[in-house]
């Protein structure tokens, strides 16, 4: 199809860009094994004591709890209303459309401060404690967008023929929903509600102002970024957070690849 | 079909097997603790600096007096006040404010007058440190200090020859593209204090109480300055890899850095340059609608005692307020006294211009001093 | 109720969504809009107000007297102009280096790669995503510093050190190198979705590899490519801790602004309220601007 030159080309595009992507992963990772608290190159002195301290940190363990509960709760509001919205706009021709893209563009668009500061005195003026719930709303907020653009986008490209052809062979519209539509858009809420679940387990700006006491996991990595004197431990776990992660990452790839994918070939 | 559904039912699942102890969770939080007059409340929520709520001392307090402490950690003032103004007040009890934040949150009401009568310690303090007008307020005590750093000069020995002996070197084209200083408008003062001491026509005799024409020409000073920097740090963990990693060669620092950086082999060296220095004093405060003030007292008893004292300023690298903390220092770390200088005569404390929040009122009967907003504006448009 | 009511309930609903489109439109967009204006509108409304009060210079407490003063500060100050565009036109930079270096990665991903690769590749791109924003910008702190890895790799190959630390430059590359997974899979989305005979169609009727890229491929791309642009654009506008850490005198944004005179000790939230609705206002063009190119349109 393409040229032979193009296709060598394209496998050397793609070898540098998952290089380009994954030298400061390897980075981090050397970096765990480095003796010294500061990060000079190259790295002298080799070990492996950080990571004791690092798995026993209660306040680690509790931060990583706290931010898998607060994904996990964000992530599944955001795709359930970036969904509704998808499916409410992708075909309306109507000016309220830009207005509501933009109306979910916001929370990331506007610095996060911005976000953080708004919501914060929001939860203040209702007298709301701060707390895991309030975290979950502030990450929801801004996670809808992306599961809106990736759903709309897959939907733009869906033959309306099917959804037609369901409702001819009698099926109703909750039907045509569950066994058609969803399966042939899976993909994009795969690949939008771990993006959207990616975005939430990392955030800090916003989350800084909507959790009360308690500490997601960026927070406890920032903290320790800014005194300096455990570095290594922060490293320990991102790397361990990738080793986790490789499985579920991996998981969900395999489930996007059996749903319908309406290639016409 | 039936493995949608299934994908569906699990997803709910999960969601409400979390949702429901996120619910218990969230509802014990409105459970107030009555108030016991002399007995702890059980519980103590504060907001702090990286590194000031180590386990090595916060261990002992909450076997001691039975009260759970719940640190929440800020990088700047401005995040404490904003933390502490957070929830209407109240959220938390306590906050390590540095000299920078102390008098907003007197003067916003944010905290309560504190009896130093309750707190031991307190008597065994240097006088300078008793009553510093950055937590002490017309004879009533906002707080009680905790600890306290210079603001010095360090530079790379190494690689900066001869040694420096003058804020100079901060301002010297030599040095283009090599110096740091923090990011932090209270850095002003610092040029202002250079200024005091090198043109003395401008008056200027306390730098957190300038005037119009002496804060311009402080401002027009930071500019000349700026194209000469290479970073406005604004963690100290950045100053330290600048400093490791060749960026930089001198600037303004800590000791806790001069100490991490020298810890890690590089050849660096910090001095108290001949015009002086500005220092940092950070003051526990009690929050005005503090839910757990018994609490706050024994934490105040306990981190104003020698022994405390001593063991936060060798880990964290600062030095503490209180006089008879300086044999303990010594037991902890040889030498550790003298070199965070915990046992000078107070004459020595009285040099140091230590932060306080800069306001309108210049406490000369004038008003035309510039406030801390103006700074920070001017800071902005200085770095930008 | 029985089995038999609640197909008939739910028939009925969907056969009236069926035919009152506006209803069904309605009633999707209830959940999604009233979170987000009952919350986020709500409470940003409330904070902008702030713009166009004051704060008494005396006393730093925030004056309701309306005006816009604020705003004449912002852009009277040559800095603070200054600041707005640098975060603008990097934030440009960095999309438009996110959009060619996604683009022939999510074509080989999407048309070349078989599906082991794909599958393979799928989890490369997501998995740094997982490591923390923080500690990737923190790695390449290390590797752009004076005498971090890239000025030592090159001195192996006996070329003289970059100085790209703590520089726009280095901001740039890190931005690019945080967002790029935001680029990749909105691009791999659309491009997985164009059908095989619109690339044979083309190639039947003359077109060479190049104009049936030109001509088929890129403008049915164009949707991915904006959303992903949508990502890569806000995040780096509204960005400030990427300019604090790796960003060097001049670098700062409109996001350390507002930071810094937002926060309690400077009491001038009015002024941070001002600069916050900067970057509002570039979002409003750039989603009109993006309409305007008929992305959001059906194709």
């Amino acid at each position: 199809m393409e040229t032979r030159a193009t296709r060598i080309g394209l496998w050397i595009w793609t070898g540098l860009v998952v290089l380009f992507l994954h030298i400061p992963i390897v980075i981090i990772v050397l970096y765990a094994f480095n003796a010294s608290n500061v990060q000079g190159w190259p790295i002298t002195d080799w070990t492996t004591k950080w990571f004791g301290p690092a798995i026993h940190n209660g306040e680690m363990q509790d931060a990583l709890i706290l931010s898998l509960k607060a994904g996990a709760l964000a992530t599944a509001i955001a795709m359930v209303l970036g969904t509704l919205a998808a499916f409410a706009l992708y075909r309306a021709a109507f000016f309220g459309r830009t207005v509501v893209s933009f109306l979910f563009v916001l929370p990331i668009a506007l610095p996060g401060i911005i976000t953080g500061m708004a919501l914060n005195s929001y939860f203040t003026y209702w007298h709301q404690a701060l707390g895991l719930w309030t975290i979950v709303v502030g990450h929801a907020t801004f996670c809808i967008v992306i599961v809106f653009n990736n759903v709309v986008a897959r939907l733009r490209r869906l033959p309306t023929s099917l959804t037609e052809a369901s409702m001819d062979l009698g099926a109703d519209g909750f039907q045509t929903f569950v066994h058609i539509t969803l399966p042939s858009i899976s993909t994009a809420l795969v690949s939008g509600g771990l993006l959207a679940f990616a975005l939430s387990f990392d955030e800090v700006i916003v989350t800084t102002f909507t959790a009360g006491v308690q500490n997601t996991l960026p927070i406890w990595i920032f903290g320790n970024i800014r005194l300096g004197q455990q570095l290594p431990e922060v490293n320990v776990v991102v790397f361990l957070i990738l080793l986790a992660t490789i499985v579920p990452v991996t998981i969900a790839q395999r489930l996007t690849r059996e749903s319908g994918i309406l290639r016409t070939e | 079909m039936t493995k949608v559904r299934a994908r569906h039912a699990l997803v709910l699942a999960v969601a409400a097997a979390l949702a429901v102890p996120a619910a218990g969770a969230g509802s014990s939080s409105h459970r107030s603790s009555a108030a016991k007059v002399g007995a702890g409340e059980g519980k103590l929520t504060m907001i702090a600096w990286e590194g000031y709520l180590d386990p090595k001392w916060v261990k002992p307090f909450e076997q001691q007096s039975k009260c759970k402490v719940e640190a929440k950690y800020a990088g700047s003032s401005d995040e404490m006040v904003t933390l502490m103004r957070s929830g209407g007040g109240g959220q938390y009890d306590m906050v390590s404010a540095s000299g920078d934040a102390s008098l907003r949150l007197i003067y916003g009401g944010d905290v309560a007058a504190v009896d130093v009568n309750r707190v031991p310690g307190w008597k065994q303090f240097f006088k300078g440190f008793q009553n510093p007008p950055n937590n002490t307020v017309k004879g009533k005590h906002y707080g009680i200090s905790l600890q306290w750093g210079p603001n010095t000069l360090m530079y790379n020995a190494a690689k900066v020859k001869p040694a420096p002996t003058s804020w100079s070197a901060l301002y010297d084209p030599k040095f283009k593209g090599k110096i740091t200083v923090p990011n932090n408008p209270i850095q002003i003062a610092d040029a202002a204090l250079y200024l005091s001491k090198t043109r003395p026509s401008l008056g200027i005799k306390d730098p957190y109480e300038l005037n119009k024409a002496q804060f311009a020409a402080t401002i027009a000073l930071l500019k000349k300055q700026r194209p000469l920097v290479k970073k406005y740090w604004g963690l100290s963990s950045d100053e330290i890899s600048l400093f490791k990693n060749g960026d930089a060669t001198i600037g303004a620092s800590w000791p806790y850095t001069t100490g991490q950086l020298q810890a890690a082999k590089v050849p660096v060296k910090e001095i108290i340059p001949k015009e002086g220095v500005t220092g940092w004093l950070d003051t526990w405060m009690l929050s005005a609608k503090a839910k757990h003030p018994n609490c706050a007292y024994a934490w105040y008893s306990y981190i104003s005692s020698p022994k405390v004292q001593a063991l936060q300023a060798v880990t964290w690298g600062e030095t503490p307020v209180n006089k008879q903390a300086c044999g303990f220092m010594n037991k902890l770390v040889k030498g550790s006294c003298a070199q965070y200088h915990a046992n000078e005569p107070e004459s020595y404390y009285a040099s140091i211009k230590f932060w306080k929040t800069p306001l309108a009122d210049c406490g000369n009967g004038k008003k035309d001093c510039m406030d801390y907003s103006q700074w920070v504006k001017s800071w902005n448009e200085v770095i930008s | 109720m029985a089995r038999g009511d609640l197909l008939a309930g739910r028939r009925r609903v969907s056969a009236l969504g069926w035919r009152y489109p506006p209803l069904r439109v309605a009633g999707q967009l209830l959940p999604p809009v009233g979170w987000m204006t009952l919350i986020y509108v709500a409470a940003l409304a409330a904070l902008f107000v702030y713009a166009f009060w004051g704060v008494d210079a005396f006393t730093g407490k925030v004056v309701h007297t309306w005006g816009l003063g604020n705003f004449r500060e912002i852009f009277e100050s040559a800095a603070f102009r200054g600041v707005i565009w640098r975060t603008l036109w990097i934030a440009a930079a960095v999309t438009a280096t996110c959009a060619v270096i996604a683009f022939p990665f999510a074509y080989f991903m999407a048309r070349l790669a078989s599906p082991r690769v794909r599958a393979l590749l799928f989890v490369l791109v997501l998995l740094p995503l997982w490591s923390s924003y923080l500690v990737r910008v923190y790695a390449w702190k290390v590797i752009l510093a004076q005498d971090g890895i890239l000025n030592w790799s090159l001195g192996k190959i006996g070329l003289p050190g970059a100085n790209l630390g703590y520089s726009n430059t280095a901001m740039w590359l890190v931005f690019t190198y945080i967002w790029l997974p935001f680029m990749i899979l909105p691009v791999y989305a659309a491009l997985e979705r164009i059908p095989h005979s619109y690339i044979e169609a083309s190639r039947d009727l003359g077109a060479g590899g190049f104009t049936t890229l030109r001509r088929v491929v890129l403008p049915l791309t164009l949707p991915g490519v904006v959303a992903g642009s949508i990502f890569t654009f806000s995040l780096t506008l509204g960005d400030y801790i990427t300019p604090t850490l790796v960003g060097g005198a001049g670098s700062t944004f409109i996001g350390n602004i507002v930071y810094s005179t937002g926060l309690g000790v400077s009491g001038n939230l009015p002024f941070a309220a001002a600069f916050a609705a900067i970057p509002l206002a570039i979002m409003a063009v750039y989603l009109a601007l993006a309409k305007r190119t008929g992305a959001f349109e059906a194709l």
